[in-house]
């Protein structure tokens, strides 16, 4: 629909031209013109143009026995009847027609159009034919009427409930028909949704009963709304979720894959109440349908595989024996590679990490940057994972960076990184690695190299040189790196005194005096201070021992898991998001969309002179046009908006982690520093209780100078799926404001 | 749930477009290319749905579209893709082939489909077979009015009452696909066969079938003693129509069966196969400016049995020229557009063994790149965007071919009962077996 088009409708009188061929059709004398003007209508509204204005006389022809004629006025009245609400009266005695016509085609047709045309006026009329379809002796009008009632539940609700539809589509959950269960079911479920005030959908015993009958019957949609309604329901005693279980588990052998993660959904939640060895059991059972799921569409497989994600961070043996089918397919999109990567390494153990090295070594030689760089990072998560992995994993490593390949070269120095801290023994690799000093340009590569030379300076001959070298160009260097250098020099002065002090004195100058980044001129004050005091506290602080790393495997925190697994199959357990955060709030909030949808719809109508001229007529200026048509601005509401974003304090999905952790005066970028520089994000989020309590008490405020290293995985190495982790780091500085925060950090500790 | 329904074009046009809840502005899918595009420019992995500024963007594509879906609330993603796939299924069904033109040439149908499809955003009717009884091109010349037929919303959703055969037959066809990666030194990475119970079914009225396989499951929990070979099923997947309790409960795999062609079951098996058709490989490379290939194919199964239409693929550098080949069987050819050279033997028989050695030129500028020519271990050498499908991967060497009268696992049908209460008729049922190649890959070994 380009406005120019539009435009040019509203200046130029439609007496020619196309729109005049069509009106002159649809008057026509005879029938056969008539139908193929309102095609010809339809075509052109299909390519986009409006033909809007056409509306009085698409509708004359809404009488009609011809069933396709019938069904493309409806259409037609469907696209445009919110720019001419006045004409859709003239369809309503039509529709209340219609409503009871002997085929109950018609009357399905007649009850599912009203529905559709969101108009006041309509809504009035609907409240008859409503109810009469809701019985109907068909069951397609019957089915066709449940999903009616939401509709109307949406545009009155008031309406919806006085006349007491909620009950009647609540009787209808007893309904002989399984899909006119499944409708009232769906229905029901989403006007509980939006307003759970309604208690519209409560499931008792007795709609249990009869939702678990309806199961067997259903088409394969209406069984995922059932199950998906069975999954939110709260069992009263083992006894029932039991039943349930039972009556579910037949589902995983249904062919539709989103049947089966319905049912493992419903499986999963309602286990939890029964004994271990039927919870295993159940468990064993779900592993054949997850597996064959990987056989389906690749879209639905990267939902399979999001979704089996969770499922491995709760119950990481389900899958273990399951490692080959992981296997990546050369012709897999991309998307199915990563995410089969993710999982290949959380399933890994002991008795299979042969066999997964050896294809992780195969994928690192593949030519896809992001796949060889995650193939490479999945060889260090095996080998920090599985002790007895490490050294194969090392040796696999050294094999990579002999290629040169200069993407895989620092994604192996980064790597290593992380592989020496947890075992420190490797550190005769160092020398290789120093070999590709040069060849290095990304900041995460460059910070790590330095990193493992100011943490190996005593080991390292020449290590004064190369810091030197990384000093000359302090300035020019992204602002993790200068932290490394920063650290490295420290820790190389504390180690070797005897000939550093000019680069020592060289780097902090350059760091204060210089530097206008405050996270950098505070580590060198510190450092500084430290420095001109006793050099045996200084090194006592800098140089302890620190705590090795468990894993650099990202997990998400359990609050936010169990809170996924709860959401199997929708988008929020594809993004591994809670839903609050892209279910938008404020601007682009539900209510602040539909409005967006609906002012689109008037601005549509606005732009049509003969729907803004009847609208003029009808009300009077009242409700005026011409405002909408200036009121284009779909950010009107910015009042409302503002209330929401503010008042509500959630944090907004866009909100750089600086600003929902509401540190003043830092920017966004550093803000990982400031918070690594109390020493609290010493290791990867998913840090165990014990290590992490040890975390806070032994290094304390000055814990990060010890392994600046954790400021930098923050930014790079473990970067999670960013907003809902991010919501965990930044905001543990400052009170958090949400709850959703709140739970995250709890979850983190 | 979906808002709203598109189908656009490549360049993210809309072609058409159903607005189901009027709850999303229309416009948003102008922001979809673009998003797209960004997204593609950030990582190679664009996963098929994501979010931007509350609403929810989920799609799939099909030949020269992109079916897409918008919502804005956390609604099930896998039963909306599905749901676009299923569009794509039922289409294809309708108008042979789902693509630009042909949306553009039926948007009257599609309208009606997608009417009865999906309402309020909620999936309906997908069954192609239902949809086709009453949703008709040509209703307008029938002096009756079409209606919803009984199956719509019945209990047995997927087959009509009144259907009328003179002979009654039923034909069940048992199709094993292979699934298979091979390491360059010859170790089974992975094995797998994918197995499928298709259906031609003749039979009057509401028949009830009975169907019985060598499952061990099934003779395990009834407890009867095995004659012969018992096949263990990893998971089974049934069509709606099969009782799933019933399955559940004993193992009969018991339904009224929808009319026509359909698959009723599919079945998988992890049980380590040896490759049917063993394939080795050796690549030569001479100083970057010739490169060989030698081949040996051996046959792994039982002398009687034959596979036909053999076809062995091997990925070749695309800049590759003047080929030369030699085999003692079969026909080679070299396929410029796929960068491969194709071996093809029509019958191949059990226990065979045959060669093949080709020979290709290569541009003698690339004679610097230390890696064989850069065929196989490079990195970004001439093996990397190369074909659709396996741009920038490394491709791995495909054997293809079917061998009939012949199943991997074993599998057996026992019976297959067929009664109609009500008309009673003899019926017969015939069943072919047939193995074919599914997923075979063999990675190509570096040159030496």
């Amino acid at each position: 629909m380009s406005a120019i088009n539009r435009i040019r409708g509203a200046f130029a009188p439609p007496r020619k031209g196309e729109t005049f061929e069509l009106r002159a059709g649809l008057v026509s004398q005879y029938a056969y013109e008539r139908k193929e003007a309102i095609q010809k209508t339809i075509m052109a509204m299909t390519l986009g143009k409006d033909v809007s204005a056409l509306f009085p006389d698409v509708l004359k022809n809404i009488a009609t026995s011809d069933l396709d004629q019938k069904k493309l006025v409806y259409l037609y009245l469907m696209n445009y009847a919110k720019s001419h609400p006045d004409l859709c009266i003239l369809a309503v005695n039509t529709f209340v027609q219609d409503s009871e016509d002997p085929n109950p085609l018609i009357r399905a047709l007649a009850i599912r159009t009203m529905g559709c045309i969101r108009v006041d006026k309509m809504i009035d009329y609907m409240e008859e034919p409503l109810r009469k379809t809701l019985r109907d002796e068909s069951p397609y009008v019957r089915k066709t009427a449940a999903i009616c009632v939401a509709k109307l539940f949406d545009l009155n609700p008031t309406m919806c409930i006085e006349n007491g539809f909620l009950e009647t589509l609540q009787d209808m959950i007893g309904d002989p028909n399984p899909m006119v269960v499944a409708n009232s079911v769906q229905a029901l479920s989403e006007i509980h949704e939006t307003a759970p005030e309604t208690r519209a959908l409560v499931l008792t015993p007795a709609t249990l009963k009869k939702l678990l009958m309806a199961l067997n019957e259903c088409t394969e949609w209406g069984r995922v709304t059932i199950l998906t309604t069975l999954a939110e329901y709260t069992a009263h005693d083992v006894k029932e979720s039991e039943h349930i279980c039972e009556r579910v588990a037949p589902q995983f052998q249904h062919v539709n894959p989103s049947v089966v993660l319905a049912a493992v959904k419903v499986v999963f939640t309602h286990m939890k109440a029964l004994n271990p060895k039927t919870v295993g059991a159940y468990l064993k059972k779900m592993a054949p349908p997850l597996v064959t799921l990987i056989a389906s569409a690749p879209e639905v497989q990267y939902v399979a595989l999001r979704n089996i994600d969770l499922l491995l961070q709760a119950n990481p043996d389900i899958l273990s024996k399951e490692l080959r089918v992981f296997f990546c397919k050369y012709n897999d999109p991309p998307y199915v590679k990563l995410q089969k990567l993710e999982i290949m390494v959380r399933i890994a153990n002991d008795k299979n990490f042969d066999q997964l090295l050896s294809e992780l070594k195969e994928y690192a030689l593949e030519v896809d940057m992001d796949f060889v760089r995650r193939a490479v990072k999945a060889i260090g998560q095996v080998a920090i994972k599985i002790e007895a992995a490490s050294e194969k994993c090392v040796n696999a490593l050294l094999d990579l960076i002999s290629t040169k390949v200069n993407y895989v070269v620092q994604e192996v120095i980064v790597v290593i990184k992380d592989i020496l801290r947890k075992y420190p023994g490797y550190e005769g690799v160092i020398p290789t690695l120093c070999k590709y000093i040069d060849e290095l340009d990304e900041p995460n590569a460059r910070g790590a190299l330095i990193w493992i030379v100011g943490e190996y300076a005593e080991k390292i001959n020449n290590a004064d040189e190369i810091l030197e070298g990384f000093v000359e160009g302090f300035l020019e260097e992204f602002t993790q790196t200068q932290l490394q250098i920063l650290t490295a020099v420290v820790k190389l002065f504390l180690k070797k005194p005897s000939n550093t002090q000019g680069l020592v004195q060289k780097v902090l100058q350059q760091a204060t005096a210089d530097n206008d980044n405050p996270d950098i001129r505070d580590r060198a004050y510190i450092y500084w201070r430290l420095l001109s005091g006793d050099l045996d506290v200084a090194k006592s602080i800098i140089l302890s021992q620190k705590p090795a790393i468990t894993t650099t495997v990202t997990s998400l925190p359990p609050v936010l898991l169990e809170q996924l697994l709860s959401e199997l199959s929708t988008l929020a357990s594809v993004y591994h998001k809670p839903p609050e955060s892209f279910v938008g709030k404020g601007r682009f909030g539900a209510d602040e969309i539909q409005r967006a949808a609906i002012q689109e719809q008037r601005q549509n109508a606005a732009e049509n002179p003969i729907a803004a001229s009847v609208a003029a007529a009808a009300k009077g200026g009242q409700q005026n046009n011409v405002e909408n048509l200036l009121d284009i601005d779909f950010d009107g509401g910015a009042p409302a908006s503002a209330e929401h974003g503010g008042g509500v304090g959630t944090p907004d999905r866009f909100g750089s982690p600086a600003n929902v952790g509401g540190l003043p005066g830092t920017p966004p970028q550093p803000s990982g520093g400031m918070a690594d520089i109390m020493g609290l994000f010493d290791a990867p989020p998913p840090m165990p209780s014990a290590s992490a309590a040890t975390s806070p008490a032994a290094a304390g405020g000055m814990g990060d100078m010890m392994s600046s290293f954790a400021g930098m995985d923050l930014s790079g190495t473990s970067a999670p799926p960013p907003p809902g982790q991010q919501l965990g780091h930044p905001t543990s500085q400052t009170p958090p404001k949400s709850g959703g925060g709140s739970e995250d950090l709890l979850g983190l500790f | 749930m979906a808002s709203a329904i598109f189908f656009l074009d490549l360049k993210g046009k809309t072609l058409l477009a159903r607005n189901y809840r009027g709850d999303i502005p229309m416009s948003a899918v102008e922001k979809f290319p673009i998003l797209l595009s960004e997204a593609e420019e950030e990582s190679s992995a664009v996963p098929p749905c994501f979010s931007h500024e509350g609403i929810n963007y989920l799609y799939i594509r099909h030949n020269n579209l992109y079916l897409l879906a918008l919502t804005k609330r956390n609604t099930n993603a896998a039963e909306i893709l599905l749901f676009l796939h299923k569009i794509v299924e039922v289409f294809t069904e309708y108008f042979k082939a789902l693509e630009e033109e042909s949306i553009r040439d039926n948007f009257v149908i599609i309208y009606e489909l997608l009417d009865e499809m999906m309402d309020f955003g909620y999936p309906q009717t997908t069954e192609s077979k239902i949809l086709q009884e009453y949703i008709t091109q040509e209703s307008h010349k029938l002096e009756i009015q079409a209606r919803p037929p009984i199956a719509v919303t019945n209990a047995v959703s997927w087959r009509s009452e009144g259907i009328r055969y003179r002979k009654n037959e039923v034909f069940l066809d048992v199709i094993e696909s292979l699934n298979l990666l091979v390491s360059a030194n010859g170790n089974v990475l992975r094995s797998e066969i994918l197995g499928a119970i298709k259906m031609k079914c003749y039979l009057s009225g509401m028949p009830e079938l009975r169907l019985g396989l060598n499952d061990k499951v099934m003779f395990e929990t009834t407890g009867r003693t095995t004659r012969g070979k018992a096949i263990e099923m990893e998971d089974v997947k049934f069509h709606q129509c099969v009782r799933l309790s019933r399955f559940e409960n004993d193992r009969t795999i018991s339904f009224i069966p929808p009319d026509g062609e359909f698959e009723l079951m599919s079945y998988r098996l992890n049980t380590q196969v040896k490759p049917l058709i063993w394939v080795e490989c050796v690549v030569e490379s001479h100083s970057g400016s010739r490169i060989e290939y030698m081949l040996k194919a051996r046959a792994q199964f039982k002398r009687r049995s034959t596979a036909n239409n053999v076809e062995i693929i091997v990925p070749v550098p695309d800049d590759a020229d003047t080929p030369r080949f030699r085999t003692n069987v079969g026909s080679v050819h070299y396929a410029p557009e796929k960068s491969a050279i194709v071996w093809k033997i029509k019958q191949f028989g059990g226990g065979k063994e045959f060669l093949m050695r080709a020979e290709l030129g290569l541009p003698s500028v690339r004679g610097d790149d230390e890696h064989g020519g850069g065929m196989t271990g490079g990195f970004g050498g001439s093996m990397g965007g190369v074909g659709a499908p396996g741009k920038g991967a490394k491709r791995p060497i495909q054997v293809k071919f079917e061998i009939p009268y012949f199943t991997t696992s074993g599998i057996q049908v026992r019976y297959l009962k067929i009664t109609e209460p009500k008309l009673q008729y003899p019926s017969l049922p015939w069943v072919r077996y047939i193995t074919q190649s599914g997923d075979i890959a063999v990675r190509l070994p570096d040159a030496v």
